[in-house]
């Protein structure tokens, strides 16, 4: 252009005034900022353990994920899906693609994959690291989604901030928790939400998508029967409620053959849709369903209701009838199989203690503490039956569900402590909404009195109990005052939720429980790296074909960091395999070497705590192999290894367990050591006694290698001698 | 391990008949060596020869070339041979270093290989020089028994011969050799030879021909651990942002006496003077002052046994490895640190840059087996050359680190059995642009850009097929 119009001056204050937001962009940028900053809390919340140690896998199953991803961004695909593991379970080995949910492999090797073609050069444990803690991220999203889905944008703002903090959700997902559950839970939310988005809208799309949330959720965690259980719960209780209609149709429907055929292409979830008992109820829902519309069909086109009235009566038997007797010959012929002990031991809590002792040694298996109730859901314990109550109030298809949601696995957290990560969701929305219906009739109490024209209220003490009532009775005195001292007592209320959850997550949640950490005695840091010094001994000092024998806990960790082939590990699929280490760990050393020779162990390693004071060892695990092993082997009898019903390690123990090969590979040559200051030698700081056999010698094995503070000690079998 | 010693002992045999055998072809006959003296450090596992070589020129021709022979199998555990001749008067002398090469002849007498020194001065006739020769040997202590136990302590074999294998005629020679106790099991006697606390003494002996030789066998004590690093690579990555990251992956043995039976940890720790003495226990690293973020890692996380001092001229990195090695053990770790890049890299006359950094092992006394040094240019580089005071092989490769495009040019330098005499200074030439270290945040700006103009263009675009 060759002459500009000369721009008129504007006026500074139209400039602004042209930038100054409406209301409802306001509102929109508050909200994306908050979503934003809890988006970045929930993932920096959980980085405490990085800080704290170093970027490393935690616990025990996350270094089997751990290095089925690395064998997965390694040789690909195919070969990772048609895996034969020889190095765990000798000489058995483990078809790993068949007997893995590959979910959180695939995820992480993704995410690796496309940081790579990004141009990222980053090592692939630190993406394993961190994939848990980006997940959580993601699940505040689908909190606040699944929020505004079922109560309004408020709600789902405050589930998002309660549930990137929640210690239940946090215990399974920090950084270095490489395990199903970190990717499992945002999956069993996104598709609980886009389930529930597929009801309310009856849309073809999100239950689409809802049944690829499904799959998404069968490929990473066995939990995924908790959703093929509870939506058909869900809907045969709307269809009892008679809240019956074509959206639910359509939702449950699409989503559940959608979902049945896209999890059969799991290679360990298989046919069991069609197949295992646990899954027959949504399959007994989906022809419900279809029933259901027959005859609102046949209702539609028949006039005489009487006529209908028979109709029904009818068709409802023989339907009962066909499906009972389906299910029974099912049963009978083995088509169908039966709930598996895991199943049965979530229904009744004391099943596992009696029939399965596998599953009742493991610590998280247990019942729940109603302290760790407190400890992982503090103030949400009490909004909890709150956020029920505003639900019941506004009784919809989606209050329904999160009320469902929260009722079951409430109930099953209380059975398996494990489960209260189950439960974290539903708990958070359900007090989330709590909270915000609250707040908000609280605020809209406040503004009201702001506009009106009562000034004398406002004088006086307020009284919390008028207050509550003030919604209702506007002429109710200190209504403001009572509204805004509720108001600082839930912010009071949430302010220690936040201190709470910081601080279990950084003094509980966050050790990476391979190395330990204890205070020196000049208030120092000290650290115990002692399995890692064992297991590099093994992977750099053995040879590699070495087979390794230990309890099963330490498999995965032997495996992924020794590099050695095991005899069991953490899948435990064989018990009788497990069985024999029991039994080898709980005989004489003589009958043990019969065992350890058939099962071709090299070395044998225990974890021993009486020098450190380390309590979760071998000894302490010990009365659990007693019961594995006397579970398949009658010829181990618990009673042989108590006193009077006690269990002991000092000069009173029963003499077969001061003489059975755990006792002697723990405290072999322990009886010369000081550990303690007027302490006699060969006092076991763990369990606060002197030990009582100090003079143990070994026939058929030698001490290999023990860690610097004693935690692990390994021992190699020797050669048979010669016979001449 | 195994055939280099038979080797030896086949080749002791061939050199003990070399005795009466007066070889012809050497190719000055007219340098003599008036007197030798040789010390043998046998102190740690690399034996380190001090020679000091009295030449004369008997001939009529100036010569400027002396040669140094090796028996071969003493040639291939030879890791580096150096030259250094006095000169002025009394008072201020000073060293010079001279030129050392290795040199292929014909008629070599029983596979002896040779390196020439090449005097600055031609030596004219009936002049003689003082030479200094210092050059040493790794992998030439054979444990035996090759097996011990915990609280046993490594015994060792050396082998030598007690003359001085030259190509000359040497009038008078001494030998002395240290050990590091005098906890001395044998030793062949070639008369006269005394021994005197930790030194032996053959010699003197007077007027050898060339090719003299005459075995010994040293059978000590030498409890220090024998730490050899069969491979390090060592990555060292120029930002021009103003960071040298240095990345050493480390491959340790213990190369002494294996280890046989129990370990027991009651008697390593009660007792740590008798038990496992000739264990591994730490390692010391100089690295270079100014140095930061250091780590100490290996395949399966953090070591935490490691302590860092630093001063202005250098910083020690005290590291343990995650157990003691013994003899035969292995630990494989990774050492990394950053460094300021002002101290490293500098601009020469002609406008390109160079890279100033020490070659070897930062490990105190290890031998290393093979050495990979991986110098990684920035993105954008170009013509790189390196320049390394001693023979090596070079290649060049390319890495792509982060956001990398066309890939970064990396000058691979190999060399095989290092000693810590090999920590001298290598040079790597290249130029580079400065533009291209803007290419990077440009990259990551338009990216963002392109991703908030994506955001602007869907917020404004009605995609519904519903109107």
């Amino acid at each position: 252009m060759a002459t500009m119009p000369i721009l008129p001056p504007m006026p500074v204050l139209d400039l602004v005034k042209s930038f100054k937001l409406k209301t409802k962009q306001q509102e929109l940028l508050i909200r994306v900022s908050i979503l934003c900053l809890v988006y970045i809390l929930a993932f920096i919340t959980r980085l405490f353990s990085v800080l704290r140690y170093e970027s490393m896998i935690h616990e025990f199953d996350p270094y089997f994920n751990y290095r089925t991803t690395l064998y997965l961004t390694q040789n690909g695909f195919y070969d990772f899906w048609n895996w034969f593991d020889y190095e765990s379970w000798y000489p058995l080995g483990r078809i790993v693609g068949g007997t893995l949910y590959p979910g959180l492999m695939v995820t992480a090797a993704l995410i690796y994959r496309i940081l790579h073609f990004l141009r990222f050069a980053v090592h692939i444990r630190e993406v394993c690291v961190l994939t848990a803690p980006f997940f959580a991220s993601n699940t505040t999203l689908v909190a606040y989604f699944f929020g505004k889905e079922i109560w309004d944008t408020g709600a789902g703002l405050v589930a998002a901030i309660l549930i990137a903090v929640c210690p239940g959700y946090i215990s399974r997902s920090v950084a270095g928790s490489y395990d199903n559950e970190g990717v499992a839970i945002f999956a069993l939310l996104f598709t609980f939400y886009l389930f529930v988005k597929a009801v309310n809208t009856g849309s073809l799309a999100w239950s689409l998508a809802s049944a690829f949330g499904y799959f998404y959720m069968v490929s990473a965690w066995g939990g995924y029967v908790f959703i093929i259980n509870l939506i058909p719960l869900y809907v045969l209780v709307l269809l009892i409620t008679g809240r019956y209609s074509m959206r639910l149709y359509v939702a449950y429907n699409c989503m559940y053959v959608l979902g049945m055929l896209l999890a059969m292409q799991i290679r360990f979830v298989g046919f069991q849709h069609v197949q295992s008992g646990e899954h027959m109820a949504a399959m007994g829902v989906f022809f419900l369903l279809q029933v259901f519309y027959f005859l609102d069909w046949v209702k539609h086109m028949l006039s005489d209701t009487k006529l209908f009235q028979a109709f029904l009566r009818i068709t409802v038997t023989c339907a009962v009838a066909v499906g009972a007797i389906a299910l029974g010959l099912g049963m009978l012929s083995g088509y169908i199989s039966p709930w598996t002990g895991r199943f049965y031991s979530l229904l009744d809590p004391t099943y596992a203690k009696d029939h399965i002792p596998i599953i009742a040694s493991v610590s998280e298996h247990q019942p729940t503490a109603w302290s760790s109730f407190m400890f992982d859901f503090h103030i949400l314990l009490f909004l909890f039956p709150a956020g029920l109550y505003f639900c019941f109030k506004r009784l919809s298809d989606a209050t329904i569900f999160i009320v469902m949601y929260g009722l079951t696995s409430m109930y099953f957290a209380g059975v398996m402590v494990r489960l209260i990560l189950v439960a974290t969701p539903a708990v958070c929305l359900i007090s989330a909404i709590a909270v915000s219906a609250t707040v908000k009739n609280l605020t809209v109490l406040l503004r009201s009195k702001n506009k009106g024209v009562q000034t004398g209220s406002t004088k006086g003490s307020s009284s919390s109990k008028a207050a509550s009532k003030a919604l209702l009775d506007q002429s109710q005195p200190f209504q403001k005052n009572g509204a805004i001292a509720l108001l600082f007592g839930a912010f009071y209320l949430l302010s220690k939720y936040a201190t709470h959850c910081t601080w279990v997550t950084s003094e509980a949640y966050s050790s990476p429980s391979i190395v330990l950490a204890a205070r020196g005695a000049h208030g120092s840091r000290v650290i115990f790296d002692d399995y890692r010094e064992a297991y590099f001994w093994l992977r750099q000092n053995t040879p590699p074909d070495a087979k390794v024998m230990s309890w099963w806990d330490y498999g995965y960790q032997i495996t992924a960091m020794g590099n050695r082939t095991v005899i069991v590990d953490n899948n435990t699929w064989n018990n009788t395999h497990i069985a024999t280490v029991g039994r080898a760990m709980s005989s004489y050393e003589d009958e043990a070497i019969e065992i350890m020779r058939s099962l071709d162990v090299d070395y044998v390693l225990v974890v021993f705590g009486g020098v450190t004071g380390y309590s979760s060892d071998d000894i302490n695990k010990f009365l659990w192999m007693v019961r594995i092993g006397g579970g398949v082997f009658p010829v181990i009898k618990e009673p042989d290894y108590l006193v009077n019903g006690e269990y002991r390690v000092d000069k009173g123990a029963a003499p077969k367990m001061l003489n059975c090969l755990m006792y002697k590979l723990c405290y072999y040559r322990f009886g010369e050591m000081l550990t303690e200051y007027g302490k006699p030698p060969g006092y076991d700081r763990a369990r606060g006694v002197e030990i009582g056999n100090k003079d143990i010698k070994l026939e058929h094995l030698e001490e290999a290698f023990t860690t610097s503070n004693w935690i692990v000690r390994i021992y190699k079998v020797k050669p048979p001698n010669n016979r001449w | 391990m195994e055939s280099p010693i038979r080797a030896t002992r086949i080749l002791g045999f061939i050199f003990f008949s070399l005795l009466f055998f007066v070889c012809r072809s050497a190719p000055s006959h007219n340098l003599l060596i008036s007197n030798a003296e040789r010390r043998i450090d046998l102190t740690s596992h690399i034996v380190k020869v001090y020679l000091t070589l009295k030449v004369e020129n008997a001939g009529s021709t100036p010569t400027s070339e002396i040669l140094l022979a090796f028996p071969p199998t003493q040639v291939d555990h030879l890791a580096t041979v150096e030259a250094l001749v006095t000169k002025g008067k009394r008072k201020k002398t000073t060293l010079v270093r001279l030129d050392v090469k290795p040199t292929e002849l014909p008629d070599v007498p029983n596979g002896n290989k040779y390196f020439t020194i090449y005097l600055a001065n031609p030596l004219s006739s009936g002049e003689s020089t003082t030479l200094e020769v210092l050059y040493m040997f790794t992998h030439s202590l054979e444990p035996f028994p090759a097996e011990i136990g915990q609280s046993e302590s490594q015994l060792v074999y050396y082998r030598d011969s007690a003359l001085i294998l030259s190509p000359y005629h040497i009038k008078q020679q001494t030998t002395f050799i240290k050990t590091p106790s005098t906890k001395v099991e044998s030793f062949t006697r070639v008369e006269p030879t005394n021994r005197a606390g930790t030194e032996m003494k053959y010699g003197p002996y007077e007027d050898h021909p060339p090719y003299s030789f005459s075995p010994i066998l040293i059978h000590f004590e030498n409890n220090s651990p024998f730490p050899v690093v069969e491979e390090l690579v060592r990555e060292i990555e120029i930002s021009h942002w103003g960071n040298l990251q240095v990345t050493e992956q480390y491959t340790l043995v213990h190369g002494g006496a294996r280890h046989k039976g129990v370990f027991s940890r009651v008697d390593y720790q009660s007792r740590p003077t008798l038990s496992g003495a000739s264990s591994l226990r730490q390692l010391l690293a100089r690295l270079p002052p100014r140095v930061h973020s250091v780590y100490y890692r290996d395949e399966i996380g953090n070591i935490s046994s490691s302590h860092l001092r630093m001063d202005s001229r250098k910083s020690e990195l005290e590291i343990e490895p995650r157990y003691p090695l013994f003899g035969g053990w292995k630990a494989t770790f990774v050492i990394g640190y950053g460094l300021p890049l002002q101290d490293f890299l500098f601009e020469s006359s002609d406008d390109r840059r160079y890279l100033n950094f020490t070659f070897g092992c930062p490990l105190l006394e290890t031998v290393v087996d093979k050495l990979t040094v991986k110098v990684v240019l920035p993105e954008g580089s170009k013509d790189p050359s390196a320049v390394v005071p001693f023979p090596v092989e070079q290649h060049l490769e390319a890495k792509y680190s982060y956001l990398d495009v066309v890939g970064r040019t990396v000058v691979v330098i190999e060399k095989k059995n290092l000693v810590p005499a090999h920590n001298s200074h290598f040079q790597v030439y290249y130029t580079f642009k400065p533009i291209f270290m803007l290419a990077e945040p440009l990259m990551l700006a338009s990216a963002f850009f392109l991703f908030f103009v994506a955001c602007v263009a869907y917020l404004h675009i009605d995609l519904s097929i519903r109107k």
